[in-house]
């Protein structure tokens, strides 16, 4: 069997599904970015795979060598906003940073 | 290898796209330039914020060289049109506004706190929002986004020993996140659907049909959940509260400002461009119904609140859903509406958060029963907080009224079923008046019978500072003429065929 754009589109979708599953289950703020990492390869994926297979032009390429350079500044800003959460609460547990509530 | 011809070609191009960039580059030069006044002068602390005034000063001056320019630069990636300068235009005032009310927060100044890279964040921020609001790429768009994003990110969270505000990051950042990485992801679908990145030339696909029903209308799904999480539209609103009450009180004004200016601004670029083209589902209604439910749960939401900042955050998220109305018309009058409700909005918006900024500097408090009696302590600006919730509630003559007018016309010109769309946004805007009449009735009916110990004294610049909000607040319907002529003119760049 030939491996075409609709084995890597379902792929991509598949790390999509398992991106948001594990935002919303994980407690952990760590496995949470862990999570959209996967969001953003899926989106990655996509990218390429259509450039690749679409006979597009360069175009798909590009947009994931940015949405790489994205990814890396996002999880540097975010793991150091984590950072900061465990040197007030002593967890990273997102769901029992709940001082703000209604 | 390549023809000298090419070459040249490339070359004027980049020339004529720097020369359009100068505004954007004044911004980046003004963030390096903070960045090393404030190492440079370690003595003065607010070195740093006046070089970012001075910079957007400049950054104005620079930006008045484009006014009816419509071009376009870099490779299509960045438009320079009419429409874009009159948001810059918006979000240039209301960072400037943010940077002024910060010279005024405690909370900001306290415990001997570096402000340097504070300063220079808003400007990195400002610089993003140029960006979206000319951003005519996905790819750009979403750079854009996040380049604004980051910085907002670290803002609120800047007073980080202060645990709300740390936990406030923590939420802002995660919803961010994925919010804008489902945006990616539904770019990308989009991208494969029509081989293209350029919203001009989607335009040009999507009314002919060349791009499947499937892929279209997910990846518009997918999109709008970043758009929405910008501009906090229900169902995307749950950061919105959280956010709002754990920042720094001048954060929780730029991001209820700016930056849903700045998402605005993007929005409205892409629901005219892609949205209004579809020929497969009628984007009107989606947003139509978005809309209504955005403005019901911020006004239901914010009736039983007790902190001043969480009623303003829900008071936001209404506001979302009656600027959404304009754009559900999709015509010339709706966009120049909504673009005449953002100027009045950033008034009074900044006025009612720089009056509870005062009042939190004095009491520690944004709570409302802490407001009790505060009317007869600090009598001038009691009177100014009310001008803004008036203006909030949009009751005449002030200037919130005459926003809300312009938006409620567009849908009734449009006639149909939109009118039923005003009748419920007109029945919001009388529900809210009850939570803003709750701070006014807490700071003048109640605690009257407490003494008096003595009043409040702020200093005679934070004063005149809420006063220049509340002029236009107040006096905007005297003559107003030359913005609502000016929003025309950029609105009709979608509409010229």
């Amino acid at each position: 069997m030939e491996i075409g754009l609709t084995h890597y589109l379902i792929v991509s979708a598949i790390l999509f599904a398992m991106g948001i599953f594990a935002i919303i289950t994980r407690k952990n703020a760590i496995l949470v970015l862990m999570g959209l990492e996967l969001i953003l390869n899926a989106a990655n994926l996509n990218f390429i795979a259509f450039a690749r297979y679409g006979g597009l032009n360069v175009n798909g390429e590009i947009a994931a060598l940015f949405v790489i350079i994205i990814a890396a500044a996002e999880s540097a800003v975010a793991l150091s906003i984590i950072l900061n959460i465990y040197q007030n609460y002593h967890h990273v547990n997102v769901d029992e940073v709940e001082t703000l509530k209604d | 290898m390549f023809d000298a011809n090419i070459l040249d070609i490339i070359q004027n191009h980049l020339a004529t796209s720097v020369a359009l960039f100068k505004p954007e580059i004044a911004l980046l030069i003004t963030f390096i330039l903070a960045l090393f006044m404030d190492i440079i002068f370690k003595k003065n602390r607010n070195i740093a914020g006046y070089t970012v005034c001075i910079g957007f000063i400049i950054t104005g001056i620079l930006l008045f060289t484009q006014v009816g320019v419509k071009e376009n630069a870099f490779i299509n990636l960045i438009a320079v049109d009419p429409f874009a300068v009159f948001f810059k235009y918006l979000i240039l005032i209301s960072s400037l506004g943010v940077c002024l009310m910060s010279f005024f927060s405690e909370e900001l100044y306290s415990e001997g706190r570096k402000v340097g890279e504070y300063y220079s964040l808003i400007c990195a921020m400002t610089f993003g929002m140029f960006l979206l609001s000319g951003a005519n790429n996905l790819i750009m768009i979403y750079l854009a986004i996040e380049m604004m994003s980051f910085s907002s990110y670290v803002l609120a969270g800047y007073t980080k020993e202060i645990k709300r505000a740390s936990e406030a990051s923590l939420k802002y950042v995660i919803y961010g996140s994925v919010s804008s990485g489902v945006m990616i992801y539904g770019m990308s679908l989009l991208f494969g659907a029509s081989g293209t990145l350029n919203l001009t030339d989607l335009a040009t696909l999507i009314p002919n049909g060349q791009i499947d029903m499937f892929p279209l209308i997910t990846s518009g799904i997918l999109i709008i959940t970043g758009f929405g999480y910008k501009i906090s539209m229900a169902p995307f609103h749950f950061w919105t509260p959280d956010v709002y009450e754990g920042s720094p009180v001048t954060i929780t004004a730029l991001l209820s400002v700016a930056s849903k200016i700045a998402g605005l601004a993007g929005f409205i670029r892409f629901t005219m461009l892609i949205f209004a083209n579809d020929p497969y589902l009628n984007w009107q209604i989606v947003l139509a119904v978005l809309s209504v439910v955005t403005m019901t749960i911020g006004n239901l939401s914010a009736l039983w609140q007790s902190n001043v900042k969480r009623i303003l955050a829900y008071s936001a998220i209404a506001h979302a859903g009656y600027i959404l109305i304009g754009l559900v018309v999709m015509n010339e009058l709706g966009i120049s509406s909504i673009m005449f409700y953002l100027f009045t909005y950033i008034f009074m918006n900044l006025g009612a958060f720089m009056v509870v900024m005062l009042i939190s500097n004095k009491i520690q408090s944004e709570d409302i029963d802490d407001y009790n009696g505060l009317g007869y302590k600090m009598p001038v600006l009691g009177a100014l907080l009310v001008i803004f919730l008036v203006s909030l509630a949009g009751i005449p003559p002030t200037a919130g009224f005459l926003g809300k007018f312009y938006i409620f016309a567009a849908a009734l010109q449009k006639g149909g079923v939109w009118i039923w769309l005003t009748v419920i946004a007109v029945i919001n805007s009388a529900i809210s008046v009850f939570y803003y009449f709750k701070i006014f009735r807490n700071m003048y009916l109640r605690g009257k019978n407490t003494e008096i110990s003595e009043k409040f004294s702020f200093s005679p610049a934070s004063i005149a500072l809420t006063v220049i909000f509340a002029i236009p607040t107040l006096f905007l319907l005297v003559y107003y003429s030359p913005i609502l002529e000016w929003a025309n003119q950029s609105a009709s760049i979608f509409f010229l065929k």
